[in-house]
């Protein structure tokens, strides 16, 4: 314990890759709109378990909408710690996905465009699945299931989000 | 009668009967003004009763508008009201939001050279957060279910470090921990891996699952390359009798282990294009023995794991090279192996199913002159019903050198992760 203690940990925030609030701006770049609720009623609360293998946890759900585009920040649990995750959706695909806060020891290589631009363009099918398979990096299998599961559930939240007035 | 008038009856009845309906509207007289005051009159009572009618539904809608209203508002108070109690219970963390429990299991059948059923491994991971940037990590493992005296089984503690960030992308570790080398040394989970026993490379000549007490740095270099430099408490092969010098026969576990001759490992691993990674790792032994003969030694390991769509490649070389007239006296100075292991998944409505072979060389004995190598081909196939679940059912066909004892087999599993 003694030993730990030689080590101070700097002041700002290790493994945060991108503030939230740089990726709303690189979203919409004139102005980013007022934040919506997207209320997670039961049909929604019970896709969203079917897509993530478990329950979704919040009633409502916070989105940033202009016209055909809107933009969601997700949670899931790699390993053991959850991923946040930006998700920008235009007109019933993925535009651009980015891990903002990273807390796995490992498999941090999927924060790396590399990585996340496999998923550039995806749609979801009816089983609600992404129409093609991401390669997962070795070593971070866990972490890929996550973003695949938050790109999933983007996507259907999406088609919600766009249909209620 | 008049000769002119005949046709015109004829005329007069056509005429007559076309014209019948305009004489029969005709015929009916114009309403007279009574009559026309009755019809305004009831015509102005039903306005009368349909503009009533419109008021009331109009204040309905109004009232039902504000109902409406008074619900939205009690909903969003609801709503933030749930949401500020979860932030509390949030903001006043229990023991159970920062400490982690996972673990995986094998039951193992094999049948051929080798009858038996076995749960191979049930291991428990504990994990807690100290902070954002220190944490707590541990691997329990209890193998062929009872430990003890007379006993087939053992528990192990396989892990147990305290991880430190101290950049970015930096970090080290400290304790009982995995040694940075091979595929399946850091990532040997049932579902991750085809075939129901480890591969015989990672088992003979990187003597999976090795862990030692240390010391690591590592992080990324660059996009996509990364590294770890470790130093830690070495092996202790045993100097005589038929496993002298061998490789696997060296591991103490960290268990009252002899320190008096650490080593050094250093890794690359390159995993820039999704689904590819290629890893290399050099370890240097300063005393194989720990002090009874001297005996240092080198490891050599590199290794690729690809995944592109369905198909999967796994490729690994280890050689050992160990100095001293000892172990080249029995041919135990040059210790190496290989495999190539293709693989092919594809899902289905029950879940994902991948068919693999493997095909497998490695010699502890490569220093000598004679044939002392092993080949074994393995073949057969995974089935996932869930990610975190694997039936696994294998073949493996031995060619072993002469004097040794072949071991041809069929493997059933049961592993699982969670």
């Amino acid at each position: 314990m003694m030993g730990v203690c030689f080590f101070t940990r700097p002041s700002f925030a290790i493994d945060t890759y991108q503030n939230p609030e740089n990726f709303l701006k690189e979203a919409f770049p004139n102005a980013t709109p007022q934040a919506k609720i997207l209320w997670i009623t039961k049909t929604r609360g019970e896709v969203a378990r079917r897509i993530l293998g478990h329950n979704f946890g919040a009633l409502r759900q916070r989105y940033w909408r202009n016209g055909e585009r809107t933009v969601w920040i997700l949670d899931e649990i790699g390993k053991m710690h959850p991923i946040t995750t930006g998700i920008l959706v235009e007109g019933g695909a993925i535009k651009r996905i980015r891990v903002l806060i990273y807390r796995e020891s490992r498999g941090g290589e999927v924060r790396y465009p590399f990585f996340t631009e496999q998923f550039e363009g995806a749609t979801l099918t009816k089983n609600l699945k992404l129409d093609r398979h991401i390669d997962g990096i070795s070593g971070a299998t866990l972490s890929v299931r996550a973003l695949t599961h938050l790109a999933e559930l983007a996507l259907y939240l999406h088609g919600e989000a766009i249909n209620t007035p | 009668m008049p000769q002119n008038l005949r046709p015109f009856p004829a005329l007069t009845l056509g005429l007559a009967i076309a014209l019948s309906p305009m004489t029969t509207a005709l015929a009916q007289e114009p309403p007279s003004r009574e009559e026309m005051w009755r019809t305004i009159q009831a015509q102005q009572k039903q306005l009368q009763a349909l503009t009533k009618k419109l008021a009331k539904t109009t204040k309905k809608a109004e009232t039902t508008e504000k109902k409406v209203e008074a619900s939205e508002e009690r909903i969003e108070a609801t709503g933030a009201m749930v949401e500020q109690v979860r932030e509390a219970s949030n903001a006043q963390p229990g023991w159970w939001q920062k400490t982690q429990i996972g673990g995986y299991g094998e039951l193992h059948y094999n049948g051929g050279d080798k009858e038996e059923i076995d749960f191979h491994r049930f291991v428990l991971f504990v994990g807690h957060d100290f902070t954002d940037s220190i944490r707590f990590f541990s691997e329990l493992e209890l193998e062929h279910s009872i430990a003890g005296d007379g006993k087939s089984g053992e528990i192990e503690l396989e892990q147990a470090y305290i991880e430190i960030d101290f950049s970015e992308f930096h970090r080290t570790t400290l304790g009982l921990q995995m040694i940075p080398i091979g595929i399946l040394n850091e990532t040997h989970e049932p579902p991750t891996f085809f075939g129901v026993e480890r591969n015989p490379i990672e088992s003979n000549i990187v003597p999976s699952t090795w862990w030692e007490g240390g010391a690591k740095f590592s992080g990324e270099l660059w996009e996509g390359i990364s590294y770890d430099a470790m130093v830690h408490s070495g092996l202790e092969t045993p100097t005589t009798g038929s496993s002298a010098f061998k490789i696997r026969n060296g591991r103490n576990k960290v268990s009252n282990a002899s320190a008096s001759d650490g080593a050094y490992t250093g890794r690359l691993r390159w995993t820039a294009l999704p689904g590819v990674e290629f890893g290399v790792t050099g370890q240097y032994q300063s005393d194989l023995t720990q002090g009874v003969i001297d005996t240092s030694a080198t490891l050599f390991e590199v290794h690729t794991d690809v995944r592109q769509g369905p198909w999967g490649l796994r490729a690994l070389f280890a050689r050992w090279d160990l100095r001293g007239i000892a172990p080249e006296a029995i041919g135990r100075d040059v210790q190496q192996g290989w495999y190539v292991e293709p693989s092919y998944r594809f899902q289905t409505q029950i879940g994902e199913v991948g068919v693999f072979t493997r095909f497998n060389e490695w010699d502890n004995n490569a220093g000598s002159n004679g044939d002392t190598q092993f080949q074994q081909i393995d073949f057969g196939f995974n089935y996932w019903p869930h990610e975190d679940v694997v039936l696994k059912l294998d073949f493996q066909v031995q060619d072993a050198p002469a004097g040794e004892t072949e071991d041809d087999r069929v493997n059933l599993g049961l592993g699982f992760q969670f």
